[in-house]
């Protein structure tokens, strides 16, 4: 049997069950946080068991996948998961009993974005989209007052839009070639239409919409904003980092495994090209304007995955390894910059920025990491944003694309702006009242691990590079 | 000078200096500014040990600290000094000291305070030392938020200045120059396959997947934002007017004189053939900074930017001493960089005093006051007389180089730019004239003249400029050992 190749998939989904029953039996919200930790710390150290030559291997009849391309995003999402719980153990507060719930989906979200990691069949593939998909939606619904149970459904209803129209691309595709197995469609993609494109661009053009949903890139944005306001903090931290790598994970996996050849591919490829350029447009000129900083971290990660889809308007595989070390950079930064936002906003009680003034007084801990994370999303060295941008750029200039490169640089001077605008808030600007703001230990810790691993990428960033070179070759040799 | 990498302890120890000082108590500000004055200290013994240790008469790169970094993409910590960085890594050692000393009176987040200045000393130094284009790049943007941030809270409060502002204006500035560099950077590394600094002023570029002309200019932009060349200078007076005073020294003794480093170091050893091309354009920019420069500072009323303005007109001599891409004009304009870092410092050095004991930079505000404060009045005298270009300070070495290596090329450029000396005199002049040499006047009866501590920068930059007007060549045959990679293939 293959089933080793899932066995960290099914402990979290033990995980998530033991996790519901001992709440129903009544054990601390302390301990479900454990039990939680304790999954997550196995299935990583299963999932390590599978990482080297010959570990890996192919399960289900051609269903399931794991190469060093797919470990590489389960190890992002296992560590994003375990950073949110880690990060959540007051925010729980707010939840009024449905603590162990929010434990469990986040489990179950987690299962589901790892098995889209290994999914290589358009079947299996919707499924796991699927349950990740409505373990968001609750997330997201799940402080239950007006504006989170907005979010919620208004992420319902767009989520399952684009789900529709990503079951049409995936039926025309199927209806095209005759099967769902990505692997088994590269070549029919590849010989059977080279007269007549068309029916194929249609398919390209509805699953490009169906996942820039999950990417969150320009035109298929519009509930970014709303939902990140809304959701409680720490899932609004998982949406943006976790949701979007796995949105990527598809994106890459299905492009380059059963779309991946010319001249389908350079078309695709320019189409990414320009979305790319209206993403990080859009993302970090509106962000510029917004007082909340949920809502200015929503459009900073439509402008991020702006950046990151420079690596997709470069078909071979250096724009593959552009990603990965991107998202890898992007998703501790990120986090980091949530962990850090949602211990403020669980004190100050409010998420506008202008209410930041002087936290570096209250709480220098959190002030310092929270600005080295937005320093990283700008891109100013030492942190990992900056390699990030100068690997993906690099990428992009040696393909001859330096018109986008241009746009990136300039659209990360506008970026300053607002990123810096909000370290000037926590610096200059006068604290209201001069109360330290207290950080509960596990918190703190997942704060720590997140700047210092947006330090160590900034500084040493050559291993990752390799590790995301290495997998960017399993997916495209 | 065997055994440690001296050149990455010199670079490094400021900001260890500045970890260390986080670790200080906070209720003990005499102790945090010992502590930065004893590194900073350290660093300049180090800078001198450098100076003296380093071999004028090779023209090879010295002091060399190398390591592979970041192999994926070829980047390696790479750092070193030739003639052309020595002087300017000396100089910033040297500011960055006194900057301390001048900071004494700083009271307020005194921690913070100077453990920014600390890691803005590291780095410009590594700027100054980086062979490596990734690694110049990474000490390049270091400079960012220290400096945000030092102008920004210790700048001067509304209603008087617009810190903020000034400091988002700087900031903007530098990260839309150092863009267009990245753009510059990752072209280069497309046509050279390599960051190394060397070994990509070795290469051929005439012949470059991107065109070496695009090339040059998207990295020249970053430095004229820099130096500042009009009409992109306009963060500077705004950025000066608004910094607390060891910043303005900062910012115009070394900050400054990375944009003209970084067009010698990059833009003209890289591509002299698109700077021989372009040069007539270069000269035209430097002579519009010089006289637009010295004509906007004859108006204005604010002792500060008066001072930031002339840094205009005189940052115009270091890019037409560029423009001339010979000997004679290119140790000009080096030499002008060190000696515009000194003079100028020590004028910034002299209105934070003045602003100090008078509260008020306004020149029709101010008057007789060398009756008060006869000891500044005489620095702030020797001083001006350095920047008009008195015969035997240094200001007068570099400017005749430069005009000297220009002649023969832009004849009508120079004398156009030597006129700007008249307007400097002009200005330089009447600005002594309206604050010191009038009647003393009732107000400022109680105010004293500077104290010993105070006196400390001021006596040691006067030396300096003496030393190197009356003698130029202890730092010009540095700068020409430094020089001959570049004039060599200048060709």
């Amino acid at each position: 049997m293959e089933l080793y190749l899932i066995f960290p998939e099914l402990v979290l989904l033990l995980c998530a069950l033991l996790v519901i029953f001992s709440d129903l039996l009544g054990a601390r919200k302390e301990a479900l946080a454990g039990l939680a930790v304790l999954g997550l710390l196995i299935a990583a150290r299963l999932a390590m068991e599978l990482v080297g030559p010959d570990k890996g291997g192919v399960a289900f009849a051609g269903a399931i996948v794991v190469d060093d391309f797919a470990l590489i995003f389960k190890f992002l999402f296992l560590v994003s998961t375990l950073l949110v719980v880690l990060a959540s153990v007051e925010y729980v507060e707010r939840f009024e009993g449905v603590a162990g719930e929010y434990y469990a989906v986040l489990l179950l979200a987690c299962v589901g974005m790892m098995l889209m990691a290994s999914a290589q069949e358009f079947i299996t593939l919707y499924l796991s989209l699927e349950l990740t998909g409505i373990s968001l939606y609750t997330l997201t619904g799940l402080l239950r007052d007006a504006r989170s149970s907005e979010a919620g459904i208004k992420f319902l209803l767009l989520g399952a839009v684009s789900s529709a129209v990503l079951l049409y691309g995936i039926a025309v595709l199927f209806g095209l070639t005759g099967t769902t197995s990505l692997p088994q469609m590269a070549p029919a993609v590849a010989s059977g239409f080279q007269e007549n494109r068309l029916p194929l661009l249609l398919a390209t053009a509805l699953l490009m919409a169906g996942l820039g949903f999950k990417l969150a890139t320009v035109p298929f944005q519009m509930w970014v904003p709303d939902v990140y306001e809304g959701a409680p903090t720490p899932v609004t931290a998982f949406l943006s980092v976790a949701s979007k790598s796995a949105g990527f994970v598809v994106v890459l996996r299905v492009f380059h495994t059963a779309l991946g050849r010319d001249p389908l591919a350079a078309d695709w490829a320019a189409i990414f090209a320009g979305l790319s350029l209206a993403s990080m447009t859009l993302g970090n000129v509106v962000a510029i304007q917004q007082g909340n900083i949920k809502r200015m971290m929503g459009y900073s990660s439509i402008a991020q995955a702006g950046y990151l889809l420079v690596g997709l308007a470069v078909v071979p595989q250096s724009g593959v390894s552009g990603v990965l070390f991107f998202l890898v950079s992007y998703t501790v930064t990120n986090l980091g910059a949530f962990i850090a936002i949602i211990a403020l906003s669980d004190k100050l009680n409010s998420d506008r920025i202008s209410d930041y003034a002087g936290v570096w007084q209250r709480a220098p801990f959190l002030a310092s990491g929270l600005a080295l994370c937005l320093l990283s999303l700008t891109g100013v060295p030492p942190t990992a944003g900056f390699f990030a941008k100068l690997f993906i750029f690099n990428v992009a200039v040696q393909q001859n694309l330096l018109w986008l490169v241009v746009a990136g640089v300039l659209n990360s001077v506008v970026s300053a702006y607002f990123y810096v605008g909000v370290i000037r808030e926590m610096f200059l600007g006068a604290p209201v009242d001069r109360t330290p703001v207290a950080v509960a230990a596990p918190v703190a810790l997942a704060l720590f691990l997140a700047v210092a691993g947006t330090f160590i990428l900034g500084v040493f960033p050559g291993p990752a590079m390799s590790v995301a070179s290495a997998a960017a070759g399993s997916l495209v040799p | 000078m065997t055994g440690l990498p001296w050149l990455s302890v010199l670079v490094f120890l400021p900001v260890a200096g500045a970890l260390l000082l986080a670790l200080l108590p906070a209720q003990r500000p005499l102790l945090v500014k010992q502590a930065a004055a004893v590194i900073t200290l350290l660093d300049l013994l180090l800078a001198g040990m450098l100076w003296t240790a380093f071999d004028a008469s090779s023209t090879a790169i010295q002091f060399v600290h190398q390591a592979p970094w970041v192999p994926p993409l070829k980047i390696t910590y790479y750092l070193g000094v030739d003639g052309l960085s020595l002087p300017l890594v000396l100089l910033t050692a040297l500011l960055g000291f006194l900057a301390v000393l001048v900071s004494w009176n700083i009271n307020h987040r005194v921690k913070l305070y100077f453990a920014l200045l600390l890691v803005l000393q590291t780095g410009v130094l590594g700027v100054f030392t980086a062979l490596d284009f990734v690694l110049f790049f990474l000490f390049w943007e270091v400079e960012l938020l220290p400096m945000y941030l030092l102008i920004a809270i210790w700048g001067s409060p509304p209603p008087l200045g617009r810190r903020e502002y000034s400091a988002m204006k700087f900031l903007i500035y530098t990260i839309l120059g150092s863009a267009f560099m990245l753009v510059g950077l990752l072209a280069l590394y497309f046509s050279t396959g390599t960051f190394n600094l060397v070994d990509m002023a070795r290469a051929d570029l005439r012949n470059t997947a991107v065109p070496a002309t695009l090339i040059f200019w998207l990295i020249f932009f970053a430095f004229a934002v820099k130096l500042p060349v009009f009409p992109f200078h306009t963060w500077l007076p705004d950025a000066h007017t608004d910094a607390p005073t060891a910043v303005s020294v900062i910012l115009a003794g070394v900050l400054l004189k990375m944009g003209g480093y970084g067009m010698l170091r990059i833009c003209v050893s890289l591509f002299p053939q698109v700077a021989y091309t372009w040069a007539p354009t270069l000269a035209l920019l430097a002579v519009v900074n010089v006289l637009y420069g010295a004509l906007v500072t004859l108006r204005q009323g604010d002792l500060k930017r008066l001072i930031a303005y002339s840094s205009v007109s005189h940052m115009g001599y270091v890019l037409l001493g560029i423009a001339a891409l010979g000997e004679v004009g290119l140790t000009g304009a080096v030499l002008q960089m060190v000696t515009h870092g000194t003079i100028t410092g020590l004028l910034f050095a002299l209105v934070g005093l003045v602003y100090d004991k008078t509260h008020t930079r306004q020149i029709p505000e101010l008057g007789g006051l060398a009756h008060r404060m006869p000891f500044i009045a005489t620095v702030f005298m020797i001083a001006g007389l350095a920047s008009l270009g008195l015969p035997t300070m240094s200001g007068f070495a570099s400017e005749f180089l430069v005009f000297v290596g220009t002649f023969p090329v832009f004849g009508w450029y120079t004398l156009l730019g030597a006129s700007g000396i008249v307007l400097t005199a002009g200005y330089i002049l009447w600005m002594l004239e309206r604050s010191f040499f009038r009647g003393p006047l009732a107000r400022f009866d109680h105010v004293g003249d500077a104290t010993l501590l105070e006196r400390v920068p001021l006596v040691v930059l006067v030396a300096t400029i003496m030393i190197v007007g009356l003698w130029p060549r202890a730092v010009t045959d540095v700068i020409r050992a430094g020089l001959q990679p570049i004039l060599s293939r200048l060709g």
